[in-house]
């Protein structure tokens, strides 16, 4: 149990900068989820305070000592991996037992803290087992518990619940939350599922292109996004923007409405026709094209009537639901 | 899960594997016969006639003197090829394994030796370690150290051991690149976090994850070394001196094409064909219940 500091970190691999410089003060306990689309450096991030990748630049700091040189196994941390990394060869208990082992921890104590972790789990059936009779969940459990009997200072996942089918990855994702809540440890969580970075994180790092946009608290980032990007990723659907020459504006900024704010109606700021509508039950998804080709999608309550494919409908929002972005992407 | 084909009739099938089975009757099956049929005849030197002797031609061989000693140096030789030529393979697989850089050049380099011919690759040995014009022998020289692998036994076993080893170096490295490429990387990287240092991640992770592909080359490389080394042996010691470097493939043909004696020679190439039939059963029993798929 410890803080995390990033102090201006940076990456390069040769002359290519990944890593841009960021920096978070991560509180005892907390649970950081770093987001972002492909490529955008959160896996690095994440790499470089498990010591698995050399820092460029800046300092990384676990219960405010310096790691930056430390080997992996110093840094007190442990990591969940995408694919589990589990020991093919190895059975679940001496998956768990490995470190222990290697950290010469007395047998009856291993033995009791992976029990104990086993228990947590839900695993103590499959001890005897071998990973590869194990279901993906199970994997996940285990991979799980490996890093949980170390108790250590700071957990680090990478994309763990990606390989699991999204039923699965619902109720992990409620466990992982769990759990990580009851052992009050710090955590470092990377997912380019924007749905868990929102219901998991207790903050969350939005990166973009090797820049952290913004971050903050799930809900003050969904509401007040700090880029055209942020406002774009975080959201599901995305935020409509429009240009300001639709909106017949001169300036180049752009419009963001979210699509829960967008309204159809009889007249309104924008003509558009409809060309899809998505019913899903509880909601509706009205995909509407403007004059100028832009799509836009509305979010509806399920008893609100939608509107014929082809039909010419007019869209309505209040102004204080607006969000300006100037020409780089930045909010206004 | 298996997909397995299935033919209507029996004559499509038969004729697709029609070739294989052709080869393996002409060059093996109707060859290992005559062997057979032959290890139980004395014919004269010039084959114009045979003389049924029964085991005969067995029991002496195993009564031999010679024919023993020949056991224990193929043991002993066998063993070292093996064991040189998969431990540096395995060195140089790690090495490579780590490589970022040139990593291609390298292995290009490394395979190269695999391309030389046994007989061309022992002459090539033999040159340089020839007693009056070779360039590592001229250096030893200076250094103090006279070697003559054409009268001392163990510099001969030595000279074939390494020439054998050598070309069987680069078909190991492939292997074993292969191997350790297959390891997952974040399994290595987990085993970093848990703790281990390099050695314990061989020695734990690394080792055990690679035993298939070792217990392969190990079947292979006893094999390569009882069989292929002739043309090595034939080129640089012809079994000698003495019969220090004789293995037992060298003996069959230097007992029948040398000493023209085709019973005795034909009774070799059975006991071989057993040993290595036994060898192979034991390795697959024994070793591989070790190994972790």
């Amino acid at each position: 149990m410890a803080t995390l500091t990033l102090k201006n970190v940076k990456k390069s691999f040769g002359k290519t900068d990944v890593i841009h410089g960021v920096s978070i003060d991560v509180e005892d306990g907390e649970f950081i989820v770093i987001v972002g689309p492909s490529g955008c450096g959160k896996s690095t991030l994440l790499r470089m305070v498990a010591g698995l990748e050399t820092i460029t630049d800046g300092e990384v700091q676990i219960g405010g000592r310096r790691v930056n040189e430390e080997e992996p196994m110093a840094r007190d941390i442990a990591m969940v991996f995408q694919n589990y990394a589990l020991y093919p060869h190895m059975s679940v208990f001496d998956n768990m037992a490995y470190g222990l082992k290697i950290a010469k921890v007395e047998k009856s104590e291993i033995a009791d803290r992976v029990a104990q972790a086993a228990k947590l789990l839900q695993l103590e059936p499959y001890l005897q087992r071998k990973p590869r009779e194990l279901s993906g969940g199970q994997r996940q459990r285990v991979a799980m518990g490996r890093a949980i009997v170390r108790k250590p200072a700071v957990f680090l996942f990478d994309e763990p619940l990606s390989n699991l089918d999204a039923k699965l990855r619902v109720q992990m994702r409620l466990e992982i939350r769990a759990l990580q809540r009851e052992l009050g440890v710090t955590a470092l969580y990377v997912t380019h599922d924007q749905v868990e970075a929102m219901t998991m994180a207790d903050r969350m790092i939005v990166m973009n292109g090797g820049v952290a946009d913004q971050i903050g608290k799930p809900l003050e980032v969904y509401a007040n996004p700090a880029t055209e990007f942020v406002a774009g990723f975080i959201g599901s659907p995305p935020t409509n923007f429009m240009t300001g020459a639709l909106m017949g504006a001169t300036s180049d900024t752009k419009l963001g409405v979210r699509p829960e704010h967008m309204r159809l109606s009889e007249t309104g700021k924008l003509s558009a026709r409809t060309t899809y509508c998505e019913a899903l039950g509880a909601e509706t998804l009205v995909h509407l094209s403007c004059a100028d080709g832009t799509q836009v999608t509305v979010r509806q309550d399920a008893g609100a009537p939608f509107p014929e494919v082809g039909a010419q409908v007019g869209l309505d929002w209040d102004v204080a639901n607006e969000m300006r972005f100037d020409a780089a992407g930045r909010r206004v | 899960m298996e997909k397995r084909v299935t033919f209507k009739g029996i004559w499509l099938p038969l004729l697709l594997v029609l070739p294989q089975i052709l080869i393996t009757a002409i060059f093996f099956f109707y060859p290992a016969g005559q062997a057979i049929w032959q290890s139980l005849f004395i014919p004269d030197p010039f084959g114009l006639s045979m003389q049924w002797v029964g085991l005969g031609n067995f029991e002496y061989l195993l009564s031999d003197r010679y024919y023993r000693a020949s056991f224990v140096t193929t043991a002993i030789f066998s063993i070292l090829v093996t064991v040189v030529s998969m431990g540096v393979a395995l060195y140089l697989a790690i090495l490579a394994d780590r490589l970022i850089k040139g990593s291609g050049t390298y292995r290009t380099l490394l395979i190269w030796p695999y391309a030389v011919a046994p007989a061309v690759a022992g002459v090539l040995w033999l040159f340089m370690f020839n007693t009056r014009v070779g360039v590592v022998t001229w250096y030893l020289g200076l250094l103090g150290y006279d070697w003559n692998h054409v009268l001392n036994e163990g510099e001969a076993m030595g000279l074939v051991v390494v020439a054998s080893a050598w070309g069987r170096i680069s078909y190991n490295f492939l292997f074993f690149l292969a191997g350790l490429q297959a390891i997952p990387r974040s399994v290595i990287e987990a085993a970093a976090i848990d703790g281990a240092h390099f050695w314990t991640r061989f020695r734990t992770i690394v080792w055990p994850l690679l035993s298939p592909t070792t217990f392969f080359l190990l079947v292979v490389n006893i094999i390569y070394a009882f069989f292929e080394t002739f043309g090595v042996i034939h080129t640089i010691t012809s079994g000698g001196p003495q019969q220090a470097t004789t293995i037992l493939v060298y003996k069959v043909y230097s007992d029948g094409f040398v000493g023209q004696d085709l019973g005795s020679s034909a009774a070799q190439s059975v006991i071989l064909l057993v040993i290595v039939s036994l060898l192979t059963v034991i390795q697959f029993k024994y070793i591989e219940r070790r190994v972790h798929y």
